[in-house]
């Protein structure tokens, strides 16, 4: 079976406008949950997030790009360029019906249908811009990244909700191992941090006022997040023949259904979901030396994750690293995944596990080592990335150094 | 008023849980009543728009906001107590 490996990362998300700076706020612990800057904040009773700030797009894309660009497309081209550049790849005209994209997302345009909803129900406008459906359309970011780097080979976006980019990343390493691609360019992106993506969390109960602190006795709920983030995947020995970097392996992938409840986690099902990706990746259980965890911050999901990595892991729970980066950059929803693979990589290329930010006290029912507060030296050899998405539909991804 | 108003609530807490409001009884949790958290949290949004009030409520520590639902008079009083705080 063709190998699938990772020779590009890129982001943009609240703790920093690229991956250096965010693995170093993640190295240093750095929440970056603050209060939001919306219109109409004072209608909303949940007033925090992990906000992009200062994100001057006029600054970065010219008038004709920001007519189609949504903020979450803005994301995933930034995010995009980056990865790029470090995986060193251009797409020759030659190879491009060999190169593809597959991006995740739950709310796409949100941002667009948020203001263009204010402009004809609240203002009374009659007219829109012309371009506002190819700027809210799901697929939007993953059309414009086949235009900008010459994509000719599948190419379209997945959404599942809190596991949409795991989705996507999984589902470009299957076309990848299938054959039907050398080169894909996979990930995700989020902007829900408009007043009705926050309005309409905030109706589900489920939110913090305070922080995020997973895997604390005192949490108090999720806290949203925005961004994007984007990886080069490369059938391994198309990146060897080249000479590129590899990052790492994604050397597994597991995704299953609940088929249980809408928005209620399932341990049997995220637990099948992890077991799925060791055996895809051919891992023991006492081979993983992080996860990743979904690790949201609520109560149900919490216990019920800490509840399946001990069914999967079984007395390897007890020497695992298990981590919530979503307590730094927010939940991003259809993002998620992909900055949280972050994290992911940085245990694999640097040997740093990225901590579980504003942790306070040991809730007995989640009884793992869930690295507080302070980020940890220790060699990584292969890791999990978790995602449980309302819905009940789960993705996890197994990776392993190079 | 106050009349009413219980049974209002048990109006909302019957209709979420599909069953006859004659049979909601103070005594009960919303558990027994076949309500689920997520069913609780549909509940406490109808009470809001009968009763033109907030309920201070999170779902992750049920009733640490004040809101107590550990029974349906635990929760006839708080919606009381709000729409005396609230409608005053």
């Amino acid at each position: 079976m063709r190998r699938v490996v990772i020779t590009g990362r890129g982001t943009i998300n609240a703790l920093g406008r690229d991956v250096p700076s965010t693995l170093a706020a993640m190295r240093a612990g750095r929440s970056a949950i603050g209060p939001l800057e919306m219109r109409d904040l004072d209608r909303l009773t949940i007033r925090i997030g992990a906000q992009v700030r200062d994100h001057d797009e006029a600054a970065i894309f010219d008038r004709s790009e920001l007519a189609l660009y949504d903020r979450a497309t803005q994301f995933t081209i930034l995010s995009a360029r980056e990865a790029m550049a470090e995986a060193g790849l251009e797409i020759a005209s030659a190879r491009a019906e060999r190169a593809g994209v597959i991006l995740g997302t739950s709310g796409g345009g949100l941002t667009t249908q948020d203001a263009n909803f204010r402009a004809v129900y609240e203002a009374g406008k009659n007219r829109v811009h012309p371009f506002v459906v190819p700027r809210l359309m799901a697929n939007a970011a993953a059309s414009h990244l086949s235009m900008l780097h010459n994509l000719k080979g599948p190419a379209f976006t997945v959404s599942t909700a809190c596991a949409s980019s795991n989705h996507a990343i999984a589902q470009a390493v299957q076309i990848i191992r299938a054959g039907m691609a050398d080169v894909m360019l996979t990930g995700g992106a989020e902007a829900m941090l408009c007043f009705g993506g926050v309005k309409a969390w905030e109706g589900l109960r489920v939110m913090s006022t305070d922080t995020c602190r997973p895997f604390c006795a005192t949490r108090s709920g999720m806290v949203q997040g925005e961004g994007a983030g984007v990886f080069v995947l490369e059938d391994r020995e198309h990146a060897l023949a080249r000479g590129a970097t590899i990052l790492g392996e994604i050397a597994g992938i597991a995704m299953n259904a609940d088929a249980a409840d809408i928005v209620a986690p399932s341990r049997v099902g995220a637990a099948r979901a992890m077991a799925g990706a060791l055996r895809d990746a051919g891992l023991d259980p006492r081979d993983i030396g992080y996860i990743n965890a979904h690790g949201t911050g609520t109560t149900a999901n919490d216990r019920t994750e800490c509840a399946a990595i001990r069914e999967v892991l079984g007395s390897a729970a007890d020497d695992v690293a298990v981590s919530s980066t979503k307590s730094m950059h927010g939940h991003c929803i259809g993002a998620t995944g992909a900055i949280e693979l972050l994290a992911c990589l940085m245990a694999l290329t640097e040997g740093v596990i990225a901590p579980t930010a504003n942790w306070c006290a040991a809730d007995p029912e989640c009884d793992l080592d869930v690295v507080p507060n302070v980020a940890r030296e220790v060699p990584v050899t292969a890791c999990l990335s978790n995602a449980f998405a309302f819905g009940g539909m789960n993705a996890v991804l197994a990776l392993v150094a190079p | 008023m106050a009349a009413d108003l219980r049974a209002q609530v048990h109006t909302i807490l019957a209709e979420q849980a599909m069953i006859d409001a004659d049979d909601v009884t103070d005594d009960q949790a919303p558990a027994d009543l076949g309500i689920d958290s997520m069913g609780v949290v549909e509940a406490i949004f109808a009470i809001e728009e009968a009763f033109d009030i907030q309920v201070p409520f999170n779902a992750n520590a049920p009733g640490a906001q004040g809101f107590d639902i550990s029974s349906v008079g635990a929760i006839v009083a708080a919606v009381e107590r709000l729409v005396a705080e609230q409608h005053d």
